[in-house]
């Protein structure tokens, strides 16, 4: 970072750039996609199954049609292309017509001229359904007894993981089961689309909020049977993702109903609808046994995985090898038999969300980490020190990590940063277990302190290219930088901004609309944003910059590599030559655009062997609780936490990340569930999906681990998803250490502590 | 629909005598979620917000009348919330601070939830329900008020115009167990108040029926083990034989919020912790 004393701080890489979203959105002036309206406007809805598994027997739309207002009513036999989407399997119908697989699977969309009249069109819908028994555990869907409820099978996918010597043993064995309970991304922004078709109806325009404009692109042409170049859309304000925007939603429902009418079509999900609208992350069942040394070293483990994946594949396949690949955690393993299952049921589909199989994986190795520390009569710290990863060490698949892996690092500073102060005795109710239901008193209450330490991925695995493009222009000191980036509140807006100051020492950096008019950035997805269209800005940045020095060269008889960009001017290291870039771009144009690409990744083998993975971080939380015991209420009172970033571009952007990723954690910890009884889901609102609070958010002290990795084009790691992973395990294990029960299960629920 | 806005009681009345299938719009905290949850079709709605006679609050000799549209941030940190202790405390409990901003104690009866965050305050005061049509007020117990699960004994053309609550010198507490550590919805709740003067400590438990339960055999239990009339340490053993009867009078349902088992044992631990915070 510079030193130069300025009379304002230039925001390039490495400060706490202010977005240039910032303010509107603090002040309630930012457009949302839910935003967006247009002249002669229709509203679009869905009519959805309230069956999780049932036969379609008859749908009769012609009450519905009649209604005054009412412009059109599609059902699947409508749709013109494709009949199905998926992001890696097509398996999902636009709208069912044989079989409704889950409840809120859509059924038909209407167009009316108001949203109430849309309503009064879906109630006159009539739908005839021979209710089936719907297939709802993880174990019916692996007997294969059980009947098919999708033509593809009830199996998603099975990875069998075989490494080292499969005979290896330890000398003490430690054995854990562990359940995860369905967990809501819950963005605050809901689902939300606006469609204008283009006047002969040979093409169309969707302003969406999304993850991926160009994935999305690709499925909606194939539905509409239209040539892609002509379904062009364009990023709507999106107000948080956490992957429940990677897949189809509303997008082709609202393009059929625009290009239907021929008039511009919204729709928007309500919150209810919005659980029903997107998937979530899986539940799943993990058994876990370790064999290890006498000492504490993990010698091999065994084990399953089964995931939920619900009625439908979305992302299914690659959580499940996420979650089987992570297995081991950050530690050395050398011998490993690991099989993992991701099954169809009819419950709601699941496919990504912040931590994509590796939350569910880090929930049992973690649990399994302070087992192991009893059984060799060792401190949490001490256990996760010995085994702890370095670079070279490989993983379960044989991958060797070639990453920068300071894993010893992140638990040793974690480990130094304070502890809170014990409970005081003037403490008021507001700060105990129970908060302003004033349930507790001070000598209720036990602390405990717990530890959770993982690895994530970043980037897409399994051979995947997915690359992402940038464009950048310099004129008359000005910076314009075009990408299909979604920016979903990450903040990519401005470390593209920091990216273009620091490389062209310009001070305006203008960004072009976020849309399809540029190639794909891939998904503001799996931490991958930074490193892939951050390194597009970078390259297409550098190749601008290499311009301008030529141009400057040829202007003053220079070899431009002579040429260096010193704050914001272009300076001459052989020479007296200093000129600004504004007055040396004054009159040109120069635009160049760059393609980054990672390197490539290999699909795995029977074995599970293969490097699928481009890149990994570290993380180590250490949570304090404060725990009710007799009625198994709980207050997390502090998060310490070191993390692997590579290098800290802004400050203030990577702490909001690590901040909101621990709330996230927290209420998988403690609070955030789908409740699903055969089916069902119980609790589709914010009255009784409870997301953390305020009160209910802790202390969180953080250090960056700063160790760029040459790997990265900016040094920098992916920081999105590290922060929710561990923290998870590290509550539950400091509510173990306070209570002394062997939880399994997460979240944890007043009674499994108390009863 | 026509939506009704008197400015008065009396007009209040009057329309209400007119349009007895009208909905009383209050805070409507708790209508609104109904509509958009399409569990309540709205038809015609009176709107109370300009019925100023609903706002009042008096001091009377023995106690208060609250007018029945009052907000609950009033009795929380506002100008009436010396009234009640308990009902300071449970009226903080209620949602967010928009919340409880809008939303009122009468809208609160009205609904008649057995989760209803200021009904077992109401209970355990042995509150009287003003309740007020065209023919005149009829005074009702909170007790004979609450029928069941969203269910009370306000008639057609009736208006609850105020909530009447005794003065009681002793202490009073409330508390309730939900998930999160605020704005969430009772789980379990439990309201005690010790009236010294009539050597007399009430228990009344929320969420854990069809209604309100008054614990009437631990009450009663109380008075023959402990002398009431001071605010003196209880043993042990009386302190956990009263959340032993407490536990046993609720009749809790298991639903997607927490099980019947976890919600009786919850009850008997919320009335020892109140029983020890009155009596120390």
């Amino acid at each position: 970072m510079s030193t130069r004393t300025t009379s304002k701080q230039r925001e390039v890489l490495g400060v706490s750039a202010l977005r240039p979203d910032g303010l509107a959105k603090t002040q309630g002036t930012f457009s949302f996609s839910s935003d967006y309206t247009a002249d002669n406007m229709l509203w679009g809805a869905t009519l959805r199954s309230p069956h999780p598994y049932a036969r379609i027997i008859s749908i009769d739309i012609s009450e519905a049609i009649k209604i005054d207002g009412v412009e059109t009513v599609l059902l699947a036999s409508d749709v013109p292309g494709k009949l199905t989407y998926g992001l890696i399997a097509s398996d999902q119908p636009v709208f069912a017509s044989e079989f409704v697989r889950y409840m809120g699977e859509p059924i038909a969309a209407v167009a009316a001229d108001h949203p109430e009249t849309c309503r009064r069109a879906l109630d006159a819908i009539v739908v005839h359904y021979e209710v089936l028994k719907p297939l709802t555990s993880i174990e019916d869907a692996l007997n294969p007894n059980t009947p098919s409820i999708h033509p593809d099978g009830n199996v998603f996918r099975h990875q069998h993981i075989l490494h080292g010597d499969a005979n290896a043993t330890g000398d003490i064995v430690v054995e854990g089961e562990y359940e995860i309970g369905m967990q809501d991304q819950a963005f605050l922004g809901l689902e939300a689309a606006l469609a204008y078709p283009d006047s002969d109806g040979s093409g169309i325009e969707l302003v969406v909020a999304t993850q991926w404009l160009h994935e999305d692109q690709k499925q909606i042409a194939d539905c509409l049977a239209m040539p892609k170049e002509k379904v062009r859309l364009q990023l709507g304000g999106v107000g948080g993702a956490f992957g429940a925007r990677e897949d189809i939603s509303l997008q082709v429902h609202t393009c059929l109903l625009a290009l239907r009418t021929g008039r511009p079509v919204k729709m928007q999900y309500t919150r209810e609808e919005s659980f029903f609208g997107h998937v979530h992350r899986h539940p799943g069942v993990i058994s876990l046994k370790h064999h290890v040394t006498n000492e504490g070293r993990i010698v091999k483990i065994e084990g399953t995985m089964k995931l939920d994946g619900g009625a439908y594949a979305s992302t299914s396949s690659a959580v499940l090898i996420n979650g089987v690949t992570h297995i081991q955690g950050p530690y050395k393993c050398p011998n490993a038999v690991f099989d993992g299952y991701a099954v169809r049921t009819n419950n709601p589909p699941c496919g990504a969300m912040r931590g994509f199989g590796v939350v569910q994986a880090c929930f049992a190795h973690e649990g399994q980490m302070d087992k192991i520390a009893k059984a060799v009569g060792k401190s949490p710290v001490e256990v996760r020190l010995l085994n702890a990863m370095e670079k070279g060490d490989t993983l379960i698949t044989g991958q060797p990590v070639e990453s920068v892996a300071p894993v010893a690092r992140c638990i040793r500073e974690t480990d130094a940063l304070p502890l809170p102060e014990p409970l005081s005795l003037s403490a008021g109710t507001m700060e105990l277990p129970g908060g302003s239901g004033r349930t507790s008193e001070l000598h209720n209450i036990k602390r405990g302190i717990g530890w959770g330490v993982s690895i994530k991925n970043l980037m897409y695995s399994e051979g995947f290219d997915d690359s992402a493009e940038a464009r950048c222009t310099l004129g008359d000191g000005v910076a314009t930088l075009k990408f299909a980036t979604a920016e979903v509140g990450q903040g990519f807006v401005v470390l593209a901004q920091q990216i273009a100051r620091t490389v062209l020492g310009v001070d305006v950096v203008v960004l072009d609309r976020i849309d399809t008019n540029i190639g794909s950035a891939g998904s503001t997805s799996a931490s991958r944003q930074t490193w892939m269209s951050g390194g597009a800005v970078d390259g297409a940045c550098r190749l601008v910059r290499e311009r301008l020095f030529e141009h400057v060269a040829h202007m003053h008889g220079l070899d431009p590599l002579q040429l260096i960009i010193e704050d914001t001017d272009i300076v001459d290291t052989m020479g007296p030559l200093r000129i600004s870039v504004s007055e040396a771009s004054k009159g040109v144009k120069i635009t160049q655009t760059f393609l980054h690409q990672h390197r490539k990744t290999e699909e795995l083998d029977e074995n599970g062997q293969g490097n699928c993975h481009v890149a990994f971080a570290f993380v180590a939380h250490r949570a304090v609780v404060d725990v009710d015991v007799e009625l198994g209420l709980v207050k997390v009172v502090q998060i310490a936490t070191a993390q692997d970033v590579g290098r800290s571009l802004n400050p203030l952007a990577l702490l909001g990340q690590i901040e909101g990723g621990i709330a996230q954690g927290l209420g998988l910890a403690v609070m955030e569930e789908i409740i699903m009884q055969n089916g069902i889901v119980k609790n589709p609102s914010f009255t009784d999906y409870l997301l953390p609070t305020a009160l209910d958010a802790p202390d969180v002290l953080f250090i960056p681990i700063e160790e760029p990795d040459p790997q990265a084009p900016l040094g920098a790691k992916g920081v999105g998803e590290p922060p929710c992973i561990s923290v998870t395990p590290a509550i539950v294990a400091a509510i173990r250490d306070a209570t002394g029960i062997d939880l399994k299960r997460t979240p944890v629920r007043p009674q499994d502590i108390c009863l | 629909m026509t939506i009704f806005s008197p400015r008065s009681l009396t007009e209040a009345l009057q329309v209400l005598n007119e349009h007895p299938a009208a909905r009383l719009l209050a805070g409507g905290t708790d209508t609104m979620v109904e509509i958009n949850f399409r569990h309540f079709e709205p038809s015609d709605i009176i709107s109370l917000r300009h019925v100023q006679e609903l706002q009042v609050f008096e001091t009377l000799s023995t106690g208060y009348r609250l007018g029945a549209a009052i907000p609950y941030k009033q009795f929380e940190n506002g100008s009436f919330s010396h009234v009640s202790g308990a009902l300071s405390e449970a009226s903080r409990t209620v949602g967010s601070p928009q919340i409880r901003a809008t939303g009122t104690i009468g809208g609160n009866l009205g609904t008649c939830s057995p989760a209803g965050d200021t009904l077992p305050v109401l209970s355990a005061l042995d509150a009287q329900i003003e309740l007020s049509s065209i023919n005149g007020i009829r005074m009702l117990s909170i007790h004979d008020f609450m029928l069941g699960v969203k269910r009370n004994a306000r008639v057609s053309n009736e208006i609850i115009t105020a909530i009447h609550i005794p003065k009681i010198n002793g202490f009073q507490g409330y508390a309730k167990v939900g998930v999160r550590n605020a704005m969430v919805i009772s789980i379990a709740s439990a309201c005690l108040i010790h009236n010294m003067d009539k050597s007399h400590i009430a228990l009344a438990l929320g969420a854990v029926g069809p209604t309100i339960i008054r614990c009437r055999t631990a009450e009663k239990w109380l008075t023959q083990n402990a002398d009431l009339s001071t605010s003196t340490a209880l043993t042990t053993e009386v302190i956990e034989e009263f959340g032993r009867l407490a536990a046993s009078e609720a009749l809790p349902i298991t639903d997607h919020r927490s099980t019947a088992e976890y919600r009786k044992h919850a009850v008997g631990v919320l009335a020892q912790r109140l029983l020890k915070r009155a009596m120390k």
